[in-house]
């Protein structure tokens, strides 16, 4: 904890009068700065080697995961891709459905592990973006022994391997990865949209939702006016803030939402929105009709969740183990058919077509669906149009929401 | 000589439970909140006590609109509660019979259902398809674009129905212990029941409608999960604000300021009304 100047009279007595009992919990909750120097090169080795070694496989995982984020077996609390880890390693799975948002999670296990308490969970699955930049700061994720990835060498996409976010995979490998789009009721909206900028036709009026937070929103709109958010700095960040208040302003704009968009579009209370490409899937293969994902003419943020060790982990090597395990293609492909996500594993799409083949009736459509979809695999010339959350150092994270919140928190 | 000592030592020991749970609890963050309230910072680097009074400054020209928003939706919120409460109440009272505990179970049930499941039995219910709407708008009572959700009326009327209970039942005890022979007696003085009611009645249950307002005015105002379901664009409360400012911007040294400023304009605002409604002991009052 840096030091705090102690004057005299009354600071002193404020510091006396509650102060004692204040900084160690002002420590506890982790508000001293902990922000660590990350080890590189040989640095970084070592502290690998020391993390590592005599480290050994023990009988379970514990994993905190999203909501409908693997596969389900008949029984909706039954994981068809974890009961054959199980099987295969004999390490049992405790499975967590227990991140809602990225922001959330953070607050919640973060005091916990900057206090040197195990969180409940070894492994998380965490959006790349300024939450994981926060855990990987604070020193908060385990770096990783590649020595148990070969089926990661293997099998993952040469992208993945190659994030800005994380180069080299010293804390992350990916889970599954989306777009953030726009989705419309087809129904209900006249012409086909295809551009970002269509959500601002007065004809729409009353019946936009727009996502309300300081990623999603911000990026998709710097996306569409500008290209490459990394490429974008706070004037272009305000001119991308006074776009989105005049939508609000014109009363086009019905919630900004963090959850339940996909209930309102579909109902019918809103007709185009901002959307994650494997929830509008997913609603289509469980009977929402007439709903529509389109990638904007202009771009769409692509995003990644990545499975981490959180520190004070329990469990490290059988972790790593499940984190290998889901680069198998066959693996890949059973949560893929499920989850209609970007899989981090191209190999997968074979899987899927032999399955597809094998299957019937409306199964083999939907699985047809699957491999022919660029919201599952993109191609080549989609991910061309694709670009990052911008990253934000402390000082531009203050500089961004204070011009991004005023838009969504009115 | 010990024995006197534990005969007065006695009280002391049975507040020490109660006693630590609140400085524990609740002194200890509120000093911690205060302190964090003038720091500057973030989490990576830390936070530094600089007295950093503009931290102030700063959320009140910042977040004004959203402060006085709350302040209304609050204060609405609470007015409508007593209008709504007030008759149940007095119903329950004093023709209730041999089913009060059961119709003050009714007043209650609702809070045995979860939030969420009560919110989405909104959303059903008021949904622009919903039943009512889709109702009235083929009957062309309202225009094909009326809506309730996501308006200042939703979070309102959301806030009305989550805290009803709180500001009903301390009306309903103290209508409770009217004596009924006070009553008679204003019968008998040739006062009507409007009389009696208005100067009665009313004046006798000031309390425990001060009761209520303390508890259902406090919690409203500061509430932000009716906000971000029922609300809108432009519906954001002060509640919202510190949320985000703590657990998405872990902005610990506004979020605080913001907090201490709500907390200070309510407490001010609860001396106030008590001074304007002639209770000389705000804490009495809201014992009673």
């Amino acid at each position: 904890m840096p030091s705090r100047p102690i004057g005299v009279d009354r600071r002193e007595f404020l510091r006396l009068a509650g102060a004692g009992a204040g900084a160690l919990m002002l420590a506890a909750c982790g508000v001293g700065g902990q922000g660590k120097k990350q080890a590189t090169g040989s640095a970084l080795q070592k502290e690998i080697e020391t993390y590592w070694s005599g480290k050994t496989k023990t009988g379970q995982v514990k994993w905190a995961q999203w909501p409908l984020y693997i596969d389900v077996g008949k029984n909706k609390s039954d994981h068809p891709s974890i009961d054959q880890f199980t099987a295969k390693t004999g390490i049992k799975v405790d499975y967590y459905e227990v991140i809602q948002e990225d922001d959330a999670f953070f607050a919640k296990v973060q005091p916990t592990l900057s206090a040197g308490q195990y969180s409940g969970y070894d492994v998380a699955t965490i959006t790349n973006g300024v939450y994981f930049d926060k855990f990987r700061e604070l020193g908060l994720l385990i770096p990783l022994d590649h020595s148990y990835l070969t089926n990661f060498a293997k099998y993952a996409a040469p992208a993945y391997k190659h994030s800005s976010y994380d180069p080299g995979n010293v804390y992350s490998v990916p889970w599954q990865s989306g777009m953030t789009g726009i989705a419309y009721n087809t129904t209900k909206v006249s012409q086909p949209i295809t551009s970002f900028f269509d959500l601002w036709n007065p004809e729409l009026k009353g019946k936009v939702g727009m996502f309300g937070d300081n990623e999603d929103l911000p990026n998709a709109a710097l996306v569409a006016m500008f290209g490459d958010p990394q490429q974008t700095g706070p004037d272009q960040w305000k001119q991308a803030a006074a776009k989105l208040t005049a939508q609000r302003k014109a009363g086009i704009v019905r919630q900004y939402y963090q959850q339940g968009y996909i209930n309102d579009l579909s109902s019918g209370d809103i007709w185009a929105c901002q959307a994650w490409s494997g929830d509008i899937f997913q609603a289509l293969e469980s009977g929402a009709k007439n709903l529509k994902f389109v990638i904007p003419k202009e771009g769409a943020v692509l995003w990644t969740d990545n499975l981490v060790l959180l520190k004070e982990n329990k469990n490290p090597v059988s972790s790593m183990m499940l984190m290998d395990w889901y680069y198998q293609p066959k693996i890949a492909a059973e949560v893929a058919e499920y989850v209609n996500y970007i899989t981090p594993v191209p190999a997968a799409v074979d899987v899927i077509k032999s399955d597809a083949a094998a299957a019937t009736g409306s199964d083999k459509a939907t699985l047809e669906a699957i491999v022919n979809s660029p919201l599952v695999f993109p191609t080549t010339e989609d991910y061309s149009n694709l670009y990052r959350y911008r990253t934000l150092s402390n000082a531009e994270l203050e500089v961004w929401d204070n011009i991004f919140e005023p838009v969504y928190q009115s | 000589m010990i024995a006197r000592l534990r005969a007065s030592a006695g009280p002391y020991v049975s507040i020490l439970p109660g006693g630590l749970w609140l400085a524990i609890f609740f002194v200890l963050p509120l000093v911690v909140m205060a302190a964090l309230s003038l720091e500057t910072g973030n989490l990576i680097d830390g936070f530094t006590m600089t007295w950093h009074w503009a931290n102030y400054s700063d959320v009140l020209s910042s977040y004004h609109t959203q402060l006085v928003r709350s302040l209304v939706y609050g204060g609405l919120a609470t007015l409508v509660s007593i209008v709504l409460a007030y008759p149940m109440a007095y119903w329950i009272a004093f023709y209730g019979g041999r089913n009060k505990s059961t119709y003050l179970f009714l007043v209650l049930l609702p809070f045995f259902v979860t939030f969420v499941l009560r919110t989405v039995a909104w959303q059903f219910l008021l949904g622009d398809q919903g039943l009512v709407l889709s109702w009235l708008k083929n009957a062309g009572i309202v225009g094909q674009d009326f809506h309730v959700l996501a308006t200042a009326f939703a979070v309102v009327a959301g806030l009305v129905y989550n805290y009803l209970p709180f500001m009903l039942l301390p009306i309903y005890v103290s209508l409770e212990r009217i004596d009924g022979s006070l009553l008679e007696a204003a019968g008998d003085l040739y006062a009507n029941r409007t009389q009696t009611l208005l100067r009665v009645v009313l004046p006798l249950t000031i309390p425990g409608i001060f009761a209520g307002v303390l508890l259902t005015f406090v919690p409203a105002a500061s509430d932000y999960v009716n906000a971000s379901i029922l609300g809108g664009t432009g519906q954001t409360m002060i509640g919202n604000i510190i949320q985000t400012l703590y657990l998405t911007n872990s902005d610990y040294p506004r979020a605080s300021a913001l907090s201490i400023v709500l907390m200070a304009i309510l407490v001010i605002g609860i001396f106030a009304y008590a001074r304007a409604l002639g209770t000389r002991d705000v804490l009495d009052a809201a014992a009673a």
